[in-house]
């Protein structure tokens, strides 16, 4: 059989040998190898099983690790970062905020309801282990074709599905992105970021210190749901409808995890326990594995004291089970007690799995544990595996990266090839192009979505969702939180370097046009199989130009999760770094928003457009041009640019702020209209071509509205931070007319047979009526909204 | 004054009770489930959230709670009681306040503001109040308000509809499809009360739109009638 040299031959119909046990774990050859050089010995199934999952690329981070080490992550007040389950930031008055984004993407894809509940529920026990109440859920979704049937189960079951976590649980969604995109039609995006609230002393890591000290379990029990989701589910590359990973998809339970959120809460505000860690991918393993390696510690584990909510459950399934809404923490012997009462008044099981011990150990028994903390005389010992081999001495993989030959993708089937035929620059009427604009999928109101959010919940929302960035204040003091997640896949799949950079970039404007300083970023990066190299250069480029970006704008990254692995039978996913940001506005009473705020107000522009098209909404609409390109960001402008707004906020100059993205200057224009109520007499002065002015996307530039009496302070201003400016005209009335100007503007009206002269003008009425109704026109929802 | 706000297992909206109480000038007092005692408050808000994880039926197994003997025989007494969202939903189980909260008519949870006009300024959850209709968040998926025929006329004769939904132009948002009526519910009922008028609940909640900061106080218009309710009652004692 093994005689032909090609290995083409088909072999002979014959019974299949089942692959070795530690490939159907996941776990390579090599892999398997490495496992038996730790402990010198071959693991057994339990063993194996540990070392699979905590081997993973979910848990690991193997191929991962040696480039996020490239990435800037001290920052001012950081109290934890990387490592941590959440990076948590000192905002001052003693309080500090904890922020995290995940991803749940294949669990979503399997199962959209749970997929997507268990996301949500799975981000805000990172939040509240590390002391902090949740205060804000945001949801960054992306998916296929929003008018394909799948499409649309997937869309509804994942809001559905954290509606229905978040809502239960009482923390506010108030922002996210909902994004479509033919390169996710068979792996949908689902990724959750959360915020929390403490105060600093409330800080508490996942570590088990102290030898003799009690490892409790506590909140629901443990059951056969979810094995074998970081491994199997998490880390390899995704096959459609394969019902064999439907049991590794977990359900949730939101009610159970809000008493966990007040019990754990308690629990660390009355210092009854030394460390406290979730129980999340990987289970018991992860959990114990983690905090003992944190600690320098062991820990020693009885299996019979897990409890269970099914019998017969194998040592290896209780050891790796994925049931959500448990926790564990180390406390000392003497406090016991009192966590106990705490867990039972809010009605959570509790008991006592283990000690921490001194030998570095996670030493898995059946049998109890005696008084004295060690195993019983007729226990047997399951599994003996040193915690470091799990966690900070796992095996890292260097992996091979290797640019693509072809670096963009080809023209859809149909598209003209060719700039000048595909962007009907002479003879659009460009109010027809913003309409058009403002109605697609990605551009027009999310509102369908958001409504099914309880975003008013904890009463400190001041700016619903809708119009950017979210505001929440910190009661008791004058500080206020603006975040926002961003994420810029077009550009991405062309440049992934750029398409980071931009990410960070325009993340991090959002909340800088409402006055608000970074405190830092949290990011999830969506990529494919890290084992082909085209896919591994994307994720290397894409944490260069991260890494660029913030160190360019002085933003510390405070943690973050890889997701791998985002490939299907039909090919891998755009390369989509989310970022998510966090803000700190000192006084909320100088939050400038989008809307225009007043008649007689003056319109600024500022920064200028560069040449491209090449990955705007434009373009995809009116077709890629072949030997188009995006627009090129510049660091230090954007750098510029949001110190610049925020000194203009701060002294009182804006009265409305809003970025240029998706859509270009004219879609920001218009929803500074829509969302003000009141329109605007503007010119714009085209040198090149009007679709670059109108619809183009270079980064780097708002649009800004102030009094008259500001204006020449404001463009002083400009002036000193290095940025080009220009007055565009004046707010007022009930339409949105953009009058075209200079060289680049000639034409277009001839050719419609037009007198007057280049224009783009339309009602308030009619943008907000594409912009209102564009989703559920996607969706195929109309009759619901 | 001493105001309760009890505290069911998964109650979530208690926090926002607790500090709308505090903005309108009361002393906001948590009244654990598990006990029937209310500690001697004069008014009692039940809050929004998903009481016992809101098995079975939004509010049914709340009912039973040991609190709910001391809030039936305190309501019997004539304290002011108002349940707010799921706390409307515990009230409608306790057959406390009249009607049941069926699935919103688009089967979907509605989280948004919505506009309700009081219908009468002599109640005690209205008293302090303009007249003026009040823009207040929504946020539940059980909130479709259903009683037969001859009960909402009845209710109607007795002046018990205290709210209801309204449209922009502040008619009544009748048509169950109308957006400006989140749920679907009858004849656009927000809220209602007993027939003795003491007992009162609704699904929106004004005790999230109290302060100007959050965009407006609106709701300030019924927690500071429940709070001069409660002190009346108080005096009258």
């Amino acid at each position: 059989m093994s005689a032909d040299p090609t290995g083409l031959t088909a072999e002979p119909a014959q019974p299949a040998e089942p692959a070795p046990l530690h490939r159907q774990l996941g776990l390579t050859d090599d892999e398997f190898e490495a496992v038996r050089a730790k402990l010198g010995r071959d693991p057994n199934h339990t063993e194996l099983a540990m070392f699979s999952v905590m081997w993973s690329e979910h848990c690991s981070y193997k191929s991962s690790k040696p480039l996020l080490k490239t990435l800037p992550t001290r920052g001012q007040g950081m109290m934890a970062g990387p490592g941590d389950n959440a990076g948590v930031v000192r905002i001052g008055d003693g309080l500090a905020v904890a922020f995290k984004v995940e991803s749940h993407n294949h669990p979503s894809a399997v199962e959209p309801y749970q997929g997507a509940a268990t996301g949500v529920g799975g981000i805000l026990r990172d939040i509240f282990t590390m002391g902090a109440r949740p205060i804000a859920v945001f949801d960054a979704l992306r998916f296929g074709d929003p008018t394909d049937p799948r499409t649309r189960h997937l869309v509804d079951g994942v809001v559905r599905g954290v509606g229905g976590y978040g809502n239960c649980v009482g923390v506010p969604t108030i922002g996210g992105e909902l994004v479509f995109d033919p390169c996710y039609q068979g792996n949908p995006l689902v990724n959750v970021m959360a915020i929390g609230l403490l105060e600093e002393r409330m800080l508490i890591l996942a570590e088990a210190p102290g030898p003799g000290n009690y490892y409790v379990l506590f909140g629901s029990t443990t059951g056969r749901d979810g094995i074998g989701g970081a491994s199997v589910l998490a880390s390899a590359t995704f096959a459609d409808d394969d019902p064999n990973k439907r049991p590794t998809v977990q359900v949730g339970d939101p009610f159970a995890e809000k008493l966990l959120i007040e019990a754990s809460l308690e629990l660390i505000d009355r210092r009854l326990v030394e460390g406290i860690q979730d129980l999340g991918a990987a289970g018991i393993t992860c959990a114990t594995s983690e905090s003992a390696d944190k600690a320098g510690t062991g820990i020693l584990l009885d299996l019979d004291a897990v409890p269970r909510r099914e019998p017969g459950m194998e040592p290896w399934e209780v050891m790796i089970s994925e049931s959500q809404e448990r926790m564990a923490a180390t406390c000392r012997p003497e406090n016991y007690e009192a966590v106990r009462d705490v867990c039972e008044r809010w009605g959570i099981p509790i008991a006592v799995v283990g000690r921490v011990t001194a030998d570095g150990d996670i030493h898995v028994i059946e049998g109890g544990i005696g008084p004295d903390g060690e195993p019983n005389p007729d226990a047997r010992t399951i599994a003996r595996v040193p915690a470091k081999a799990l966690v900070s001495d796992a095996i890292v993989h260097y992996r091979l990266a290797s640019p693509p030959a072809r670096r963009r993708p080809a023209p859809a089937p149909g598209i003209p090839l060719t700039a000048q035929d595909g962007l009907p620059e002479r003879g659009m009427d460009p109010a027809a192009v913003l309409v058009a604009l403002l109605g697609s999928a990605n551009l027009s109101s999310r509102r369908w979505v958001y409504e099914q959010y309880d975003s008013s919940v904890q009463s400190n929302t001041l700016e619903w969702p809708g119009h950017g960035a979210a505001v929440l204040r910190v009661k008791g003091t004058t500080m206020g939180l603006v975040a926002s997640t961003d994420g810029n896949q077009t550009v991405g799949a062309m440049d992934p370097y750029l398409g980071a950079q931009l990410s960070v970039a325009e993340a991090t404007r959002n909340i800088s046009i409402m006055g608000a300083r970074a405190l830092g970023i949290t990011n999830c990066l969506n990529y494919g199989n890290p084992e082909r190299p085209e896919a591994f250069w994307q994720l290397q480029e894409a944490v260069r130009g991260m890494g660029d970006a913030c160190r360019a704008l002085d933003i510390p990254v405070t943690g973050g999760n890889v997701s791998l692995y985002n490939e299907y039978p039909g090919g891998a996913i755009s390369p989509t770094p989310l970022i998510g940001v966090v803000g700190l506005l000192d006084d909320v009473a100088l939050l400038v928003r989008p809307p225009f705020q007043a008649e007689g107000d003056c319109v600024i522009l500022v920064g200028e457009s560069a040449p491209g098209l090449a990955g705007s909404s434009y373009a995809a609409m009116a077709g890629l041009a072949s030997e188009d390109a995006p627009p090129a960001l510049d660091l230090e402008r954007e750098a510029a640019l949001q110190s610049f707004i925020r000194e203009a906020i701060g002294r009182g100059l804006v009265a409305s702020a809003q970025d240029v993205s998706g859509g270009g200057l004219a879609v920001a224009i218009a929803e500074c209209a829509m969302w003000g109520g009141l329109g605007a007499q503007l010119r714009l002065g085209v040198s090149g071509s009007p679709a670059i002015e109108l619809f183009g996307e270079s980064p780097s530039r708002l649009a800004l509205s102030c009094r008259p009496r500001h204006a020449a302070a404001l463009e002083l201003l400009a002036r000193q931070f290095g940025l080009p400016s220009r007055i565009l005209g004046t707010v007022g009335g009930e339409r949105l007319q953009i009058e075209l100007t200079g060289q680049g503007a000639t034409g277009a009206a001839e050719d419609r047979g037009s007198r007057v002269a280049d224009a783009l003008d339309v009602s308030l009425a009619d943008l907000r009526h594409a912009w209102d109704h564009g989703l559920a026109r996607a969706l195929g929802l109309e009759g619901e909204s | 004054m001493r105001i309760g706000v009890v505290v069911f297992p998964d109650s979530n909206s208690d926090v926002d009770s607790l500090n709308a109480l505090a903005v309108a000038g009361a002393e906001p007092v948590r009244l654990w489930h598990e006990s029937p005692d209310l500690e001697g408050v004069s008014a009692v808000i039940l809050p929004g959230g998903f009481s016992y994880g809101d098995y079975l039926r939004a509010g049914v197994i709340a009912r039973f709670s040991p609190v709910m003997r001391g809030v039936s025989d305190f309501a019997a007494r004539g304290g002011p009681v108002l349940g707010i969202c799921n706390g409307f939903q515990v009230l409608a189980e306790a057959r406390l306040v009249p009607g049941a909260l069926l699935r919103n008519h688009s089967l979907r949870f509605a989280g948004k503001l919505v506009k309700i006009k009081p219908e009468r300024l002599d109640s005690p959850f209205t008293k302090s109040g303009s007249g003026a209709a009040m823009r207040i968040p929504v946020a539940h998926g059980e909130g479709c308000y259903y009683l037969d025929e001859a009960g909402l006329d009845e209710l109607e004769r007795n002046g018990q509809v205290l709210w209801r939904y309204v449209r922009e132009d502040g008619l009544p948002a009748l048509d169950p499809d109308d957006p400006a009526n989140p749920n679907g519910s009858l004849r656009a009922i927000a809220g209602v009360c007993n027939a003795a008028g003491n007992v009162a609940g609704l699904m929106p909640h004004p005790e999230r739109m109290c302060e100007p900061i959050l965009g407006r106080d609106d709701g300030l218009q019924i927690i500071a009638s429940l709070v001069e309710s409660a002190r009346a009652w108080e005096a009258a004692r």
